[in-house]
């Protein structure tokens, strides 16, 4: 600590350091904590049978195993898609460079509900393509293809904007040299440039898993909630709460809670080794 | 290169373009009429109105927080910077629910609003409480690196020059800090009128009353109304790339005044 910071003149009169830091403690502990110990408290009310129970419920099990698949789906094509955009971003000045920045970012601009939207305004019932894809047998909507492509459209951003600014800040020299040394692309990939940006994309990864496996909004548009087979765990949990079922609600809920704060874990300790590497 | 546009083009140019072409199929005199319905305008209003007022929220409670968090040294610093990072990491259906049930009138919170005739489940007050939950880490966020840069030097000289501490606070900080503030309260903003899954619990979804346009959206689809989604979704779109523009214009602004300082 700079001793200076200390001074009078440049700091606040300690009751008013207090006063700031209780309304700070008090409005993060009621607007924050006290709803998230509330999913645990609401979640365990009629104890740990119920607790289980709510969860091996073969409907629940299912929406579990789909949000595995749709992330497992979705987040290593956002990964593959993340490293090329940011590799082309980064790396080279092309025309339409500056477009393609900004579409990477719209999925975090627009609604989720109008990102699923589109989707179905394409391949539902009255869609675009849906009467084509009907004919010949081919489900998109209401169906895992349509849960896949809205989470992957929510979802791609993230491994992209982790990556852009890192391969910009590292330049191209690495790289270079071993081209010149005689390695291959793949080689040079495998060995200089994916050891450089390891913790950037891991931290990447965390954050697109979380969104995919938490994503409700756009997901819950393309869905069609059928129980047992195209509900996701976020899905799930609205279903629960809408047939009063409050307390299995929240044991699902608390699954997703434990996933959330599980990657909130992991982004801090990958942040820390991205600092220092 | 090639892999990226592809991708991006089947990902989001195409249903783009889909979007494009469904609203091609109107005139723009019906467009215009489902855009203006009686029923979308009291959407907009709960949607933007809510949002505005959560994200001026933010932006004073986010503010003082990220204050707090840069300024001071207290236990459980480290903690609470981690905490704030919760209403982003929270699947939006928890979010949701885990308000509904604390604001309930037997919930944590809400047996202490019901006596004071507060209520906040089911009506505009909650919606705008989740918008303001989900919005507060963008507001954080965005102030604390700000609030990390600010030199010290520049609040000595103030001193050393005769301000007090409040002088100091609104002639100095506050001017400086201003573009950040903006922008957090524009992200809170943008974030707040798409959001869906934390207002849905909450709100009720009373047409005319508590019903968001993202949740108008959604019916109008499970209608098989295209036509009145797409208008809807227009609506919505045309101001989330003005808020985004906007977010860039703040950016570009605070740029030249950190250059120019």
């Amino acid at each position: 600590m700079i001793s200076a910071r200390n001074i009078e003149a440049t700091s606040e009169p300690a009751w008013v350091r207090r006063i700031i830091i209780a309304v700070a403690i008090a409005f993060v502990g009621l607007f924050v904590v006290v709803p998230v110990a509330a999913v645990f408290g609401e979640a365990l009310r009629a104890g740990l049978a119920a607790y289980g129970r709510a969860i091996v419920d073969p409907v629940a099990l299912s929406a579990i195993k789909l949000t595995f698949v749709a992330a497992g789906i979705a987040v290593p094509l956002n990964v593959v898609f993340g490293i090329a955009a940011s590799w082309a971003i980064a790396r080279f000045k092309f025309p339409g460079r500056s477009v393609l920045i900004t579409l990477i970012d719209l999925p975090l601009a627009v609604s989720p509900v109008i990102a699923g939207m589109v989707f179905v305004l394409l391949f539902g019932k009255q869609g675009l393509v849906g009467p084509w894809l009907s004919d010949h047998g081919i489900k998109v909507i209401f169906a895992l293809p349509g849960i896949v492509l809205a989470t992957t459209f929510v979802t791609f951003p993230f491994v992209a904007r982790e990556l852009i600014p890192l391969m910009e800040a590292q330049g191209a020299e690495e790289e270079e040299a071993a081209i010149v040394l005689g390695a291959t692309g793949l080689q040079t990939f495998l060995r200089v440039t994916l050891p450089k940006i390891k913790w950037g994309l891991l931290y990447g990864i965390v954050l697109c898993t979380a969104r995919a496996m938490g994503e409700f909004g756009a997901v819950s548009v393309v869905s069609g909630h059928i129980r047992g087979r195209t509900n996701t765990l976020p899905l799930h949990v609205e279903i629960l709460y809408n047939e009063y079922e409050y307390q299995a609600a929240f044991a699902v809920a608390s699954l997703l809670a434990i996933l959330a704060l599980a990657s909130l874990v992991a982004r801090r300790v990958i942040a820390r080794r991205v600092e220092t590497t | 290169m090639g892999y990226t546009l592809v991708y991006l083009s089947l990902l989001v140019l195409i249903p783009l373009a889909t979007l494009v072409v469904m609203t091609a199929r109107l005139s723009p005199g019906e467009l215009w009429a489902l855009a203006i319905s009686e029923r979308a305008m009291a959407s907009y209003r709960v949607t933007f109105g809510a949002s505005f007022i959560a994200a001026l929220v933010n932006v004073v409670f986010g503010t003082l927080l990220a204050w707090a968090l840069v300024r001071y040294r207290f236990v459980g610093r480290s903690l609470l910077d981690a905490i704030v990072d919760i209403p982003f990491a929270l699947p939006t259906a928890v979010s949701g629910l885990a308000l509904t049930a604390v604001l309930a009138p037997n919930g944590w919170i809400g047996r202490f609003l019901e006596p004071l005739g507060i209520k906040a489940v089911f009506t505009p007050l909650g919606i705008t409480l989740a918008l303001t939950f989900i919005g507060l880490p963008f507001v954080v966020r965005t102030v604390q690196p700000v609030l990390e840069e600010l030199e010290p030097e520049i609040e000595e000289a103030a001193a050393v020059l005769g301000a007090t501490r409040w002088q100091t606070l609104t002639r100095v900080i506050v001017p400086t800090m201003t573009p950040a503030l903006l922008t957090g309260f524009a992200l809170a903003f943008a974030r707040a009128i798409g959001e869906y899954g934390s207002v849905v619990f909450i709100s009720g979804n009373k047409q005319f009353e508590t019903e968001i346009t993202p949740l108008l959206i959604m019916t109008r689809l499970e209608q098989f109304d295209y036509a009145g989604a797409t208008a809807l979704g227009l609506v919505m779109l045309v101001v989330s790339f003005a808020m985004l523009l906007a977010i860039n214009g703040l950016g570009a602004w605070a740029r030249r005044r950190a250059g120019q300082t």
